[in-house]
């Protein structure tokens, strides 16, 4: 049986009716989105559960997987934390930021907070250069965008994310 | 000169991303006129003749695109590139949240030009909220009966689906991000054949930037020579900078083309911080050569055709400004450690190649290299370009080579602060390298 299906089967079919009837294969990076709303990373058998929807081989979808950098194969932080410091957010205070907030948060970019609440990410330009420093926090059902921050103003964020239970909220 | 909203409406119109606000002021006739008064190939003519050219980079003429699709070869379709990626761009996102309806019109009148019955709007993953924003004005123009099933009466369908990319650079080129849209590696494709030809699932397809289609509905809807009463001869229309690093006031400015550097970092970005003196400008994000920010520089207008006589591309308008407080040694390491990450992997050019330059910048920045270190990198880089498949490969190498030769300075600074690198030999080797 299909778990993956089983859970989102009507989300599933809306996926798939966007792509052309021979062409299901497209569905590919929605349906690992889908996967990651559980528990924020693609485990083997939803590679097996989503090969067998677009009628693709598991090792053909790892290799998607792999290449894109919003999708995650082992659980980390509930919240990613991922920093702009391309140049043009450098250009605009993007390092001195990360590096105090890495202070506050007493971790490294790759790293996770002990209570499991934030992992913290380096990552490329997104796109928002004028509002530097900015970072996008990816959860288990989306992305979503913060800008012209302060190391104050995101830890006010992550205090509140530890305040709804971290982990279990 | 003044800006003039034509993709940046919302600016001048309270509420034009409102269904009512946007038809009372003209939104949507454009479509209903194309349907029903206008066969496809008028629709491609009124744009080709207003002279529109491709806002994602290259500048290549709009219409003429459209022109190159295979009638023979069915069905065709229309792919919106909404990856937005390059360093220093942030446009496409402001048009999309702000301007959404005008923007999705002009997605259904290329559609309707080129025939396409299905269109795709290829969002970086980053965009989700927006992919979702988008999804809901779909539907709204479905139950207005503005997108669906035998629009207006005639025969023409149409629909529009998001597709959300997950982060790669690389799905900004066109036939990577085609090759993403069908479920595979997002690796650019050898071309020819080019899109037109053989695009998305190897049908005939057009790939648009967000911004060339926005500006479609007013050309179709006020015709060509409207659009012709901004910029220049071969560079009509406005242009959405994207203005970012050491200005006061960074941000979008639409402009006519052909206004001049001077005008908008000083006019309208308000100047340098901390009024510090401006030493390069990058116009097309980090893909771009360093401009020496010298008066010739500042008073070249930024069009198409004049920005090459100052020694790099217009591109996508990305204007990133660079004081005198930053060092080209720093920069060209956040730019290559940028491409290094970004390398598609397929071509070994620039895969190896880009691994090879971070590895020199790295060591250049840290003050661990000797002036030897310098040529090195220009060597790779040298060996990079005109080598891969597709623009990232040379891309990576602009910001090096051409901040090498044009502030040298700032290199041998770094030599000679190693102390293992005699200023002699920083000397002579720089002389050899001129």
């Amino acid at each position: 049986m299909n778990a993956l299906r089983e859970s989102y089967g009507q989300e599933i079919d809306q996926i798939l009716a966007k792509y052309p009837d021979d062409e299901k294969r497209s569905a590919v990076m929605p349906l690992l989105f889908v996967a990651m709303r559980k528990d924020g990373y693609v485990n083997k058998q939803d590679l097996e559960d989503i090969g067998e929807i677009i009628g693709r081989s598991s090792t053909d979808v790892a290799s998607i997987l792999g290449f894109y950098t919003l999708f995650h194969d082992k659980p980390e932080g509930k919240y990613r934390i991922q920093v702009c410091n391309d140049l043009p957010c450098a250009l605009r205070g993007a390092d001195e930021y990360l590096d105090n907030l890495c202070d506050n948060l007493g971790i490294r970019p790759g790293e996770t907070t002990e209570d499991g609440v934030v992992t913290l990410e380096a990552v490329m330009c997104l796109a928002a250069c004028d509002k530097a420093p900015m970072f996008q926090v990816q959860d288990y059902n989306g992305v979503a965008y913060h800008e012209n921050q302060t190391v104050e103003s995101t830890m006010q964020l992550v205090e509140s994310w530890r305040a709804e239970g971290g982990k279990d909220a | 000169m003044p800006e003039a909203y034509l993709c940046l409406r919302h600016r001048e119109i309270e509420n034009i991303d409102q269904m009512d606000v946007y038809r009372q002021n003209g939104g949507f006739s454009a479509w209903e006129k194309a349907i029903s008064q206008m066969q496809p190939d008028e629709v491609t003519t009124e744009v080709f003749d207003s002279g529109l050219r491709g806002r994602g980079g290259a500048g290549f003429p709009t219409g003429l695109k459209w022109r190159f699709m295979d009638g023979n070869n069915w069905p065709h379709y229309v792919v919106v590139n909404a990856d937005e990626s390059e360093p220093g761009t942030f446009k496409d996102r402001e048009i999309m949240e702000s301007n959404p309806l005008q923007f999705l019109e002009g997605v259904m009148l290329t559609s309707y030009a080129v025939g396409a019955n299905l269109s795709y709007i290829y969002l970086r993953g980053e965009f989700w909220e927006l992919a979702h924003y988008l999804d809901e004005r779909i539907a709204e123009l479905e139950k207005e009966g503005l997108l669906g099933d035998k629009l207006f009466g005639s025969d023409y369908s149409l629909r529009i689906r998001t597709h959300l990319g997950a982060g790669a650079y690389i799905c900004g080129e066109e036939t990577a991000l085609l090759e993403s849209l069908e479920g595979k590696l997002g690796q650019p494709r050898v071309r020819p054949p080019f899109p037109p030809s053989f695009g998305l699932y190897g049908k005939p397809t057009v790939v648009n930037n967000v911004e060339t289609l926005t500006n479609v509905p007013l050309i179709i809807e006020h015709g060509s020579s409207y659009y012709r009463k901004w910029g220049t001869e071969k560079s009509a229309g406005t242009k959405v900078f994207s203005l970012s690093g050491r200005v006061k006031k960074p941000g979008n400015y639409e402009l006519p083309l052909g206004t001049t550097f001077r005008e908008l970092i000083y006019e309208y970005g308000g100047g340098i911080i901390d009024d510090k003196e401006v030493k390069a400008i990058m116009p097309a994000g980090a893909s771009s050569s360093m401009i020496v920010a010298n008066d010739e520089a500042l008073d070249t207008p930024m069009d198409y055709e004049n920005v090459p006589n100052v020694g790099a591309q217009l591109g996508s308008a990305s204007i990133i400004v660079i004081d005198e407080t930053v060092s080209m040694d720093w920069l060209i390491n956040k730019t290559v450690h940028f491409f290094k990450h970004e390398s598609c992997g397929k071509c070994t050019p620039c895969r190896e190649g880009t691994f090879w330059m971070s590895n020199v910048t790295e060591r250049v920045h840290e003050g661990q290299a000797n002036w030897e270190d310098v040529i090195l990198l220009q060597d790779v880089a040298t060996n990079i370009k005109g080598k891969c498949l597709c623009a990232l490969g040379d891309f990576a190498t602009e910001a090096v080579t051409t901040a090498i030769e044009r502030f040298p300075e700032d290199f041998k600074a770094k030599a000679k602060s190693n102390g293992a690198a005699s200023e002699e030999l920083v000397e002579t080797s720089a002389a050899v390298a001129d």
